[in-house]
């Protein structure tokens, strides 16, 4: 008699256990046999579960999500995913769109190094978790309403949580930089990509069932209409037509760095950067080589200066705002002689303010910046 | 041919986007010291210096944060260090390279500018191999923490 084997584990949970099982064709024939055709389904329930892309989904959303969202989707630096009645109210091109197109200025960046697949399998990961109703894809079809009446219901009824100008609520999230007891950071709901993830379907949706688990009530139980939340779904809809409003805006800037050229020697312009850093009301932190902690004490290339300073008030602003700046600290200024030049030099911080997708930051960093060339036209004045 | 993508989007009133792997996190399921030693061990075993820790953590939590563990961590490996300030002096303003490390309740957060970024604001094709090896062996560094038990 031939003899088959077959493994009852898929490869991706193979790949997580050493409990891999072989058995023979014959006897699980004769054993399914004797299984009854309900716990037959159920079985199947279960290996097909398993052979998902969960596993894939759980991986990718662990490696791009998790270190904003939490391991379990509770939320930090960004907002908590993890709310039955969030994920309740938005199909699953909500989600697709929202992690293709980020949140322009509001810190969730846009994910478009992933594929197509990927996406859908974070998505699939985000539809495991439990409590929520299953999605249905969501119609596009635009939901009319009087946009004037809507401004004047949104003004009364929104402005509070979500800004006068539907810019969202500051901060990050609920992580350091805000208080624990802060449950959700209320959505700029006039930012682009937001607008471009919603349907007007969905906005209606929260708006007539609340968000349970958010300050985000139900506004049918509030007394309105529902022609009064249709017109509040148009007013919102119409930011679409609009330009993209200062909170979506990402600071550019073509120079990653900023340089000026020293008439001094190497020594008198560290002294004169110490002067324009007290100048600038900054702590001065310490002045050490580049190579410090790298070669052995007293080998240090003394033609390759830093000098650390600090303005801790500014400090404790910027990381209120977002804790991830620590990325620009201590501010530090550099004087290096090159051949016969002396330059001295700073990051840009314009220019390393995109990369946190923060526009809250926008006014800090061009402040810094300011600093920053400040300090280095009075190092060579 | 990127000034005039960047000259159109501002023309249109957009913004260019952010990319998610412009800045490179991770989160350790792991109380701070343990993950900031992790963090150390870890940055070593893949050939580099950890030149210096620096401690943010002044006035802090006397500011209404949860939390006074917050550091940088500056690493780097001297001939590397050594040669690139050398032919290219711009380039120093973002040595060592740095990750930033901190508390968010039990777990910590890691993170860095992806150090392929470097290659837009420094447009020398003879870096372009240097920055992808640091990307590709902070993503190892993160990948290996964030794994650990």
């Amino acid at each position: 008699m031939i003899r088959f084997s077959i493994q009852i584990f898929p490869q991706s949970v193979k790949r997580q256990s050493a409990r891999t099982k072989l058995i023979d064709f014959d006897e699980t024939v004769t054993s399914l046999l004797r299984i009854p055709p309900l716990l037959i389904l159920a079985l199947s329930a279960v290996l097909a579960r398993a052979d998902d892309p969960p596993t894939e989904g759980a991986q990718l959303y662990a490696r791009n999500c998790s270190a904003c969202h939490g391991s379990d989707g509770h939320g930090g630096v960004g907002v908590p995913l993890a709310l039955p009645a969030f994920l309740s109210s938005v199909d699953d091109k909500y989600l697709r769109v929202t992690i293709r197109r980020g949140r322009p200025g509001r810190v969730m960046p846009t994910f478009s190094q992933l594929t197509d697949r990927e996406v859908q399998s974070i998505v699939h990961h985000l539809r495991s978790w439990p409590g929520q109703a299953p999605p249905k894809p969501q119609s596009p079809t635009p939901i009319a309403g009087n946009t004037r009446h809507g401004k004047i219901l949104f003004a009364r009824n929104c402005a509070v949580c979500h800004g006068a100008q539907a810019e969202g609520g500051h901060g990050t999230g609920v992580t350091m930089s805000r208080p624990r007891n802060a449950p959700i950071l209320a959505p700029a709901l006039n930012n682009p990509g937001f607008l471009a993830a919603a349907s007007d379907v969905m906005i209606k949706t929260t708006l007539v069932r609340g968000r349970e688990g958010t300050p985000m009530r139900s506004f049918l139980k509030q007394g309105l209409k529902e022609n009064d939340i249709n017109d509040i779904v148009a007013y919102i809809r119409a930011f679409a037509h609009t330009t993209p409003p200062a909170s979506a805006k990402v600071l550019d800037s073509e120079t990653p760095t900023l340089v000026r050229e020293s008439p001094y020697t190497l020594e008198e312009t560290v002294e004169k950067v110490k002067t324009a850093v007290a100048a600038a009301n900054m702590r001065l932190i310490r002045i050490q080589t580049l190579d410090q902690g790298f070669v052995p004490e007293g080998k240090e290339d003394h033609d390759q200066v830093i000098v650390y300073s600090c303005d801790f008030g500014f400090l404790n602003e910027a990381l209120k705002v977002d804790p991830r700046v620590g990325l620009f600290l201590p501010c530090r200024v550099t004087v290096v002689k090159h051949g016969d030049k002396v330059l001295v030099m700073s990051v840009n911080p314009e220019r390393l303010s995109r990369i946190f997708n923060n526009s809250e930051l926008n006014d800090l960093c061009e402040k810094m910046q300011q600093v920053y060339e400040n300090i280095l036209d009075e190092s060579v004045m | 041919m990127r000034q005039v993508f960047a000259v159109t989007l501002l023309l249109l009133g957009l913004s260019p986007s952010t990319r998610a792997d412009e800045l490179m996190m991770a989160r350790i399921s792991r109380p701070f010291p343990e993950a900031m030693n992790s963090l150390q061990e870890v940055i070593r075993e893949h050939g580099y210096t950890v030149s210096r820790v620096q401690r943010v953590d002044v006035g802090l939590t006397s500011s209404g944060f949860q939390t006074a563990e917050y550091r940088v961590v500056f690493f780097g490996k001297p001939d590397e260090i050594h040669s690139l300030s050398d032919r290219y002096p711009e380039l120093i303003p973002y040595l060592p390279l740095n990750i930033v490390i901190f508390a968010e309740g039990d777990d910590t957060l890691v993170l860095t500018t992806n150090p392929h970024k470097l290659a837009d604001f420094f447009d020398k094709p003879a870096l372009h191999a240097q920055f992808s090896q640091w990307e590709k062996d902070v993503r190892a560094i993160f990948d290996e923490i964030a794994s650990r038990p």
